[in-house]
């Protein structure tokens, strides 16, 4: 079983598109939108949730008023600036390391647990898909994502399953490093655009960090050809491939607002490029 | 006046949103909270005259006052000690796994024999400098690093009462996102007009909600996709600041770091307005 993480480090570029349409075309896998804080694959693959998980996320700290003695010892210890001037405790800011709890003379704080999110095993004409949601303003992303791609992999296993397709967060921080641990592949999705460049450098950097090899993809090529070219002499000089071009279109919009992947619905050199890119994945992930 | 600019989905605008409205107040202060993939820089070019190393706590024990008794492993909440007892074949060991450690200094404070204290482990930089009247930070994360909030509070820090602060915001709805938002007097989210775009964009005005910050709403590329963004602005009285038809030569523009105003005068103008309807949705708010 090979695990396959699409990242791209810049938002926007094309991660859940192409995601979809390697959940589309690949035959034997479970798929996972790792996005946990802004889920989009789910709009393409439109799911029929099979089970649901609460997701407990860890412990906060609260306090209870009526113990409280005002003393403010949790606030001088406290290195998050979660206690507010009248000692309430910031849900957003406490990251739960409970040391309020062991000063405080009055024992007024305890330690609760938080559900911060909830997590899906879903079937989809594309098969097994595994998915959550983090709670509004929640913190612990990379937590819920270790925690979907065991799910996933577990289950991919069982299955017999080829591949695990990850649709991973943007950035390079937490939840992508959790999305990328491990994996056998990260596909980067890049665009011609100095964003686009500076980002993917970054991304492919964490890539190598963890020693995960990488595979660049440029999506809307054709929207400055200048930076493709920069693109593609800055893999080479790396000893990286460009696998895929693929030209900038308007079906591409047309296929997400119909809540289709792109390569099911564009008729256009979109859809030749990407069935390309996929086959390129699949062989050599198979030698 | 703080404004931040926000976004659910990641490659929205945001970045475009706010260093065209940064130029064209021509006067302001602008901070780049995206951490993780800054790029507000390469819009505005400023001149870097100052870098910042932004560090956190690292434990370690002084090996002749350790007792090796493990209590600061109990009390780490994060599993980042694990404590080996001395026996009579070896001396203990004290092991602290920075990439769980998240700073919080219990494990010194409550440590019996006062034997521990604490390294400086440099997570990412601030740099910064001006672009013109433009006075300009941002934060680098360090590759391979997984904490970025107390990154991002540090460049929060270099927000100046008594001028207008635009701040660049990371995509998502999660610690980052809320550490860059946190403490705003408006926040601009910017969305696109597809499934994608829409769905995140409910998941960010949650948020703005919920951190009680007055916002409106952005759209750019407004006409590649259909109208429930609109119909859900529309149904939820969020007011549309500002629409942007998708025009490719605003793309190509992008693609080489040419800000849309620069080429544009009545962007210009438009964002300018802008300013004026967010004091004034302000105000309201109040």
């Amino acid at each position: 079983m090979k695990q396959i993480t699409v990242i791209s480090g810049k938002g926007g570029t094309g991660k859940t598109a192409l995601s979809a349409s390697f959940a589309a075309l690949a035959e034997n896998k479970v798929t996972v939108d790792c996005d946990v804080d802004a889920a989009n694959l789910h709009l393409l693959l439109q799911p029929d949730i099979r089970q649901k998980r609460e997701f407990k996320g860890g412990m906060k700290a609260r306090t209870d008023p009526n113990r409280c003695s005002r003393c403010g010892l949790c606030r001088d210890v406290c290195k998050f600036e979660a206690v507010s001037e009248d000692f309430r405790i910031d849900l957003t800011d406490c990251e739960g390391c409970g040391l309020c709890v062991r000063v405080c003379p009055e024992k007024a704080i305890e330690m609760i647990e938080i559900v911060s999110g909830e997590w899906f095993v879903s079937e989809t004409r594309y098969g097994p898909f595994v998915h959550a949601k983090l709670g509004v303003a929640e913190g612990n992303s990379g937590k819920l994502v270790a925690v979907i791609r065991e799910a996933a992999r577990e289950m991919a296993e069982k299955q017999n399953r080829e591949f695990v397709i990850i649709d991973g967060p943007p950035g390079i921080g937490c939840p992508v490093i959790a999305s990328l641990s491990g994996a056998d592949l990260a596909v980067v999705v890049t665009e011609p655009t100095l964003s686009g460049i500076h980002d993917m450098k970054r991304v492919l950097s964490l890539a190598c960090h963890f020693g995960i090899p990488a595979g660049i993809v440029v999506n809307k090529y054709d929207l400055n050809s200048e930076n493709t070219g920069a693109i593609e002499s800055f893999s080479k000089e790396h000893g990286l491939e460009v696998i895929g071009r693929i030209p900038f279109s308007p079906e591409v919009s047309r296929a997400i607002v119909q809540g289709v992947p792109p390569v099911e619905f564009c008729r256009d050199g979109v859809r030749t490029e990407i069935i390309s890119i996929w086959e390129k994945l699949q062989r050599s992930l198979r030698s | 006046m703080i404004i931040s600019v926000a976004s659910g989905k990641g490659g929205t605008g945001k970045t475009t949103v706010a260093v065209n409205l940064a130029l064209s107040l021509g006067k302001c202060r602008f901070l780049d909270c995206d951490v993780e993939e800054p790029n507000a820089h390469l819009f505005l070019k400023p001149a870097i005259t100052e870098t910042v190393p932004v560090t956190v706590p690292v434990p370690s024990t002084d090996q002749d006052r350790c007792t090796h008794c493990g209590i600061c492993q109990t009390v780490c909440n994060f599993h980042a000690i694990a404590v080996v007892p001395a026996t009579e074949e070896r001396p203990g060991k004290f092991l602290h796994f920075p990439e769980l450690c998240h700073g919080c200094g219990a494990c010194g404070l409550l440590c019996p024999e006062k034997a521990i204290a604490y390294d400086k482990r440099v997570i990412g930089w601030v740099d910064a400098g001006r672009a013109q009247e433009i006075s300009f930070a941002h934060g680098r994360l360090q590759v391979g690093e997984v904490m970025s909030p107390p990154l991002i509070k540090k460049v929060r820090s270099y927000a100046d009462s008594g001028e207008v602060v635009i701040i660049d915001a990371p995509p998502g709805t999660s610690c980052p996102m809320i550490a860059s938002t946190k403490g705003s007097d408006f926040c601009i989210l910017v969305t696109e007009p597809t499934p994608f775009g829409l769905n995140d964009l409910k998941l960010a005005v949650e948020v703005v909600r919920k951190s009680n910050i007055p916002f409106g709403v952005i759209i750019n590329r407004s006409d590649i996709g259909d109208g429930r963004v609109e119909n859900y602005c529309r149904a939820e009285a969020i007011p549309v600041l500002l629409s942007i038809p998708f025009d490719r030569k605003i793309a190509e523009w992008y693609s080489q770091g040419i800000p849309l105003v620069e080429n544009k005068s009545d962007y210009q103008r438009k964002f300018r307005g802008l300013i004026r309807d967010i004091k004034k949705e302000t105000e309201a708010f109040k």
